[in-house]
């Protein structure tokens, strides 16, 4: 059972960090991506390949998949940041479904519609992090260093800016601020922080196929951010918890097994309504996109 | 000496000639007032002169250096502010955070590291004690009434201290006490030796506070000179007040 929760809180700490920087750009700029899968597809991939292929080992990952996918993220993001609200969004559709159909085609790289399998698990001097018991802690120091940056962001001059971008980005200009210039450097951070989750999620699982970072998965860090609140830190992870544990809390109800997958599904379906009904800011939100 | 100059400056819109060659020239340290009716293309010059929209041909000077592309994030560079028609504000921030940003860091790098210190701090609540708002500093702007909204948006102006501002129609729909107090916020800025432009259709405010005063109509100069002379003509008399 312990093994079981240890599983769960991984996913969680995985789905926190990708949540947490969904929220540094859609929830503190107010950009409304959906790039999020895309650039967690990137990191797992790149750790995939460079582990499977190249022998790399997954802690060095932890420094390269974000580089790479930061780098990535600059080349995408400097025609990007002229956008703005659905134009956004359209612009960070198109690059996902890129970015999927060159991991699905590119097969002697990417293995294609197979995937790449036998990812090593972490281990650290020659301590392997190989059962969910061990690989918590790993996950927990990741999530806590995306956290503290997240964090060290949005306290600063420069998260305030984003703030205000958010609300209004024409009449920020007026005092003189370079808004694209923000908004490119947002972004790369925040694709470098999802790559980690990338990273984590390839480690821990040891297999990855495209189908894994579909708009499903963006759609779903909408939702995280959505329902925990908007442009809040804290939000953004207690929204993980709760999506991510909530339909595993629905396994216990008991359902006949026949209609227990489709149960599960509406109990989940409703309750993101009613929370919305009732809490449209979020749990601990407090701002409206 | 000329600030601001304009040579046959035109702006259109589809079919609609918003500016239409107009030429003016803005004098340093005054309070240049722009009157004229709806769609006379008040708001589109100060759009063009804050960067807001391009101008379609003619050309724009400030301090005698022609300025060809002009964008609005290069206003601070150029020592210019203004305010909008419709106020545009930070409205899911507080009070005081709508300051803070016009206060601190431009540059994105150093303001990822930078934190609002003390100096900033008082510096806002400064500006805040001036235009009446440092009981609602943690209030949510959105919250603010239509008048302190008002005074917070000339709040962001006084902190961005710059020598050119550019004003649209700062008292609209004010009750008397507010508007007192935004009059008395722009005399001073004037003895400060500030260059201000001040789209207003209120005549009495304009005669109180203008040094100088242009008559727009259809986009184009219909008159300029003392204000008290300007609208005394029957042709601004005519265009504006229908007479």
């Amino acid at each position: 059972m312990i093994e079981y929760i240890f599983h769960i809180l991984i996913i969680v700490s995985i789905y926190g960090i990708l949540a947490l920087a969904q929220n540094l750009i859609m929830g503190n700029t107010g950009l409304l991506s959906v790039a999020g899968a895309a650039f967690y597809g990137i990191g797992a991939y790149i750790t995939a390949i460079f582990v499977t292929k190249l022998g790399f080992n997954i802690m060095t990952m932890l420094i390269i998949a974000p580089i790479i996918t930061g780098f990535i993220a600059l080349l995408v993001g400097i025609t990007f940041a002229r956008f703005r609200d659905d134009y956004f969004m359209l612009a960070t559709l198109g690059f996902l479904m890129i970015f999927h159909t060159v991991v699905r085609n590119w097969e002697t790289v990417t293995g294609g519609s197979y995937g790449i399998v036998g990812i090593a698990k972490p281990s650290i001097f020659g301590f392997s992090l190989s059962s969910p018991n061990t690989f918590i802690y790993f996950a927990i120091i990741i999530l806590l260093l995306a956290t503290a940056i997240c964090y060290f962001i949005s306290r600063s001059s420069f998260g305030r800016v984003l703030n205000s971008i958010r609300e209004d980005e024409d009449a920020l200009k007026i005092f003189g601020y370079k808004t694209s210039t923000y908004k490119l450097i947002v972004f790369v951070i925040s694709a470098s922080l999802a790559s980690l989750g990338g990273v984590l999620f390839a480690s821990y699982i040891t297999f990855i196929d495209s189908n894994l970072f579909t708009i499903n998965e963006s759609i779903l860090l909408w939702a995280i951010i959505i329902l925990g609140g908007i442009a809040k830190n804290r939000g953004a992870l207690l929204g993980a918890l709760f999506l991510i544990a909530i339909p595993e809390a629905l396994r216990f109800i008991g359902f006949p097994n026949e209609v227990a997958g489709l149960m599960r599904q509406c109990i989940y379906g409703l309750l993101l309504v009613i929370f919305m009904l009732y809490r449209p800011k979020g749990i601990l939100g407090t701002y409206k996109i | 000496m000329n600030i601001i100059e304009t040579r046959q400056l035109e702006k259109s819109f589809g079919g609609i000639q918003a500016v239409d060659h107009l030429s003016i020239s803005i004098q340093e340290g005054l309070i240049t007032g722009l009157v004229g009716p709806n769609g006379s293309g008040k708001t589109t010059l100060i759009n063009l002169l804050s960067g807001f929209y391009p101008h379609d041909s003619g050309k724009i000077f400030f301090s005698n250096t022609e300025r060809k592309n002009i964008f609005p994030d290069e206003n601070q560079i150029f020592n210019i502010t203004r305010t909008f028609q419709q106020i545009r504000l930070f409205d899911q921030m507080n009070v005081l955070d709508n300051l803070l940003v016009v206060l601190t860091e431009r540059n994105p790098f150093l303001a990822l590291f930078e934190r609002h210190n003390k100096y900033h701090i008082n510096q806002a609540e400064n500006i805040l004690k001036r235009v009446d708002l440092f009981e609602k500093r943690f209030e949510n702007a959105l919250n603010l009434s239509y008048g302190q909204r008002k005074l917070l948006e000339i709040a962001r102006v006084l902190a961005m201290n710059t020598n050119i501002i550019l004003l649209d129609e700062p008292f609209a729909g004010l009750f008397p006490e507010v508007a007192k107090k935004i009059e008395n916020i722009i005399k001073e800025l004037r003895t400060e030796g500030k260059t201000i432009i001040l789209i207003e259709h209120n005549m009495s405010v304009i005669r109180d506070l203008c040094d100088y005063l242009i008559v727009m109509d259809a986009g184009k100069l219909l008159a300029e000179g003392n204000p008290e002379k300007v609208l005394e003509k029957q042709v601004v008399l005519e265009a504006y007040l229908g007479e």
